[in-house]
């Protein structure tokens, strides 16, 4: 029987009140034991927890069903993007004439330029099967070669000249077809052939390099060094990764300090009245604006007035600023107004000035909130196409960008093009490179927890 | 006006200075001060004297105005939007309200410790030491160094944290807090200490301390505590104040106050018959 936490009310030594208002509110014949241990209300208790247990178990269920939503994407992601990070490469015995390869035959870096290493290698391959006779079959044989073959063997010529004059086995890029009749993508037909695009014979050539050893997966260093492509074995993320960069750098750079500043002068400085609640208002409504609506501003402002480049980061990251400033002027308001009074007020005891209140109180204890909010802008910004779609960074576009104003593409964006190509080789590829984007946002977020914990103070 | 309120000139004999002071004039001396927060009239026609070198003691029940009248005397209710000030209100003479003072310097004046022990997010040395950086008020870092164990020591503090002072001041227990607080208020050297309710979060150990350190203090500087206890005033302080709904009901010297208490509801108060 458990204990009545409070005495019954008949029992001596409660004072006056509480037994005349007990008793009053009770039928007379049932005044022994407490209101609180009788069979209702056991009841009652047990419906409480009963309650409870509802509500625990919503919960569980709603954060099993998000992790399973996440792992199911994760676990999908992986499966299509993991064989994009290799890349089939066959063996041929390349003969490096240098006749062909080195024109001016100085070996000079300006003279491989100029070599034919095209040549070279179709010519290896074509020594390689000698049964390819007549132009149809010769031009199959050729279509297993990326066309992108030759110019990664000239860089790796140029790096080492001393391969001229020699024959030497060499690993040279596959084409795309071959890539995924390798990575097991392909149905073979019964003709012979495979995925409808690769013939009998075809086949059988990859079967038979296979079968000795000349054809296989090696890593895809190519997919971190190259920029766009029409070609899937030959595309890479490091365009979009550095067009995604400078543009939030750019968009950081802006947003940051306008931000916390216009937070520290409406939450510290501003007077209250009309005007600052206009302002406060429209900042509010900002934050909801549809991201285009940025894009189509600075398609009018910035490249039509300013006459700014078409397709810049520094364009990206301005129009991505604006958008992300009202997120970061509210989420830094919000890290301020949570800064406990007590520690405004005694240092205004103390004779600090308004300014001295701030700066050596107020925005230490908001600043981990801040940076919260503003990578979470940034996140949200690096995930954005709309706007740039207006600025023309929505393109094909195949060198690495080297600066603020060099043309570029962004991730996302890079994702979304990838994703629209209907050749089998890009699938793989978009799966990969939403891998490197969740990866660029983990990092993104890893620097905010740390810098979190690393000006997070007690009070 | 009532007739139980503090004269202007401390000459005047319906209140009996402690003789020490007769012909002292007083540290701060206010004169029919208002406070109103919005509508509200939380103050209402406020006028008494604060002596040198004394504890002055302000009682009253919950919600009467003591804090209201206690941050007056820094300034402290210009932080609050809605609150509005009238009457006057001087500091050794000059007038605190006064557009063209500065009230950084008023405040370095006149410090204050608040009911909830509040020290920053920093460490010990850094608490005691921001005050005099503030205002400059050393030149080395030896004489910081000095100016901090010279806080803590008048504050019964230093021996408890000597080998700490890099620790955060948040560290330390509620008690020790509040003696924090205390010597970060005494480092910047005010001429005026204002305690609001300083003990309420204290045990008796504690309040023991902060008592005897208040008695230690008063020999330099002038103290004013807000207490809801009629013992602490009664232990502590020289001058007794009661407020009742706004209104300055009595003033006089402690004893007086305690014993012989001039106003039906003074007399109500201090024998707990209401509050
Ligand atoms: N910031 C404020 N805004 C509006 N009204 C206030 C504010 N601060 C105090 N008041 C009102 O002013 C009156 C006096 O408050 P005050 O804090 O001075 O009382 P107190 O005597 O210190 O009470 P306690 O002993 O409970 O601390 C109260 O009625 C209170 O409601
Ligand atoms: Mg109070």
């Amino acid at each position: 029987m458990m204990q009545p936490l409070h005495a019954p009310p008949n029992e001596a030594g409660v004072s006056a009140l509480p037994r005349r208002v007990a008793e009053s509110m009770m039928p007379t014949e049932e005044r022994i034991g407490s209101r609180h241990t009788d069979a209702a209300a056991e009841a009652r208790l047990r419906a409480r927890y009963a309650a409870q247990r509802r509500f625990k178990a919503y919960g569980v269920l709603a954060i099993g069903v998000a992790i399973g939503a996440l792992l199911w994407l994760l676990i999908t992601l992986l499966s299509n993007g993991v064989t994009a990070f290799v890349q089939t490469n066959l063996r041929l015995a390349i003969t490096f004439d240098p006749a062909v390869v080195d024109p001016q035959g100085n070996q000079s870096p300006e003279s491989l330029a100029q070599g034919d290493f095209g040549r070279v290698i179709r010519d290896a391959l074509r020594q390689r099967f000698p049964d390819a006779q007549g132009r149809v079959a010769v031009r199959n044989l050729l279509a297993l070669l990326s066309s992108g073959a030759e110019f990664e063997l000239r860089d790796r010529v140029i790096a080492d000249p001393s391969m001229i004059g020699t024959t030497q086995p060499v690993w040279v890029l596959a084409s795309s077809d071959v890539d995924m009749f390798r990575k097991g993508f392909f149905e073979k037909a019964a003709d012979g052939g495979a995925g409808g695009r690769l013939n009998a014979q075809q086949v059988a050539w990859i079967e038979e390099l296979a079968a000795s050893g000349d054809l296989a997966l090696q890593w895809n260093r190519l997919f971190f060094k190259a920029g766009d492509s029409r070609d899937p074995e030959l595309v890479g993320v490091l365009g979009g990764v550095l067009g995604s960069f400078f543009t939030l750098f750019v968009c950081l750079v802006l947003a940051f300090p306008f931000g916390v500043a216009a937070a520290i002068y409406l939450e510290e400085f501003a007077p209250k009245n009309r005007f600052t609640d206009i302002i406060e208002v429209n900042i509010n409504n900002l934050a909801a604006v549809p991201s285009i609506i940025f894009g189509l501003l600075g398609l009018a402002v910035f490249l039509n007035f300013f006459g700014m480049p078409r397709s810049a980061p520094l364009v990206g990251g301005i129009v991505l600023a604006l958008m992300s400033l009202p997120t970061i002027i509210i989420a830094s308001r919000a890290a301020l107004r949570a800064v406990p009074p007590s520690i405004r007020e005694a240092a205004y005891g103390l004779g600090a000035s308004k300014m001295q209140v701030v700066l050596h109180h107020v925005l230490p204890l908001g600043l981990p909130g801040m940076l919260t909010g503003s990578i979470i802008a940034m996140a949200q910004a690096l995930g954005e196409t709309a706007p740039l779609l207006m600025i023309g960074m929505v393109a094909f576009i195949v060198d690495i960008p080297q600066g603020l104003t060099s043309s570029a593409t962004a991730l996302p964006v890079q994702i979304f093009m990838w994703a629209d190509n209907p050749e089998r080789g890009f699938v793989e590829k978009t799966s990969a490179a939403i891998i490197v984007l969740l990866a660029f946002l983990l990092t993104m977020n890893a620097i905010a927890i740390f810098l979190r914990k690393k000006f997070e103070r007690r009070w | 006006m009532d007739s139980n309120i503090a004269p202007s000139q401390p000459s005047v004999p319906t209140v009996v200075s402690p003789p020490m002071l007769q012909n002292e004039p007083p540290a701060i001396a206010a004169r029919t001060v208002n406070v109103f927060y919005g509508e509200k009239h939380a103050l209402k026609d406020v006028t008494i004297d604060i002596y040198r070198r004394q504890v002055t003691a302000f009682i009253g029940p919950s919600g009467c105005g003591k804090s209201t009248f206690l941050r007056c005397f820094n300034r402290m209710n210009d932080i609050i939007e809605t609150c509005r000030v009238t009457g006057r209100i001087t500091l050794d003479g000059g007038d605190i309200y006064d557009p063209r003072l500065d009230v950084v310097q008023l405040r370095a004046r006149v410090g204050m410790v608040f009911q909830k022990p509040n020290p920053f997010p920093k460490s010990i040395y850094d608490n005691i030491a921001y005050g005099p950086r503030i205002h400059g008020l050393t030149t080395s870092r030896k004489e910081l160094d000095n100016v901090v164990e010279q806080s803590l020591r008048r504050a019964a503090l230093w021996d408890e944290v000597k080998d700490r002072l890099s620790e955060p001041g948040t560290a330390l227990s509620g008690g020790q807090q509040q003696r924090l607080c205390i010597a970060r208020a005494i480092a910047v050297s005010p001429d005026v200490i204002l305690m609001d309710e300083p003990c309420s979060a204290l045990d008796p150990i504690a309040t023991a301390k902060i008592e005897e350190l208040m008695d230690e203090l008063r020999q330099d500087y002038t103290i004013i505590i807000v207490t809801h206890s009629m013992q602490q005033a009664a232990r502590v302080s020289q001058r007794t104040a009661f407020f009742h709904l706004g209104e300055l009901v009595e003033v006089g010297p402690t004893e007086e106050i305690f014993t012989r208490p001039q106003d039906k509801r003074t007399q109500d108060y201090i024998t707990g018959r209401f509050g």
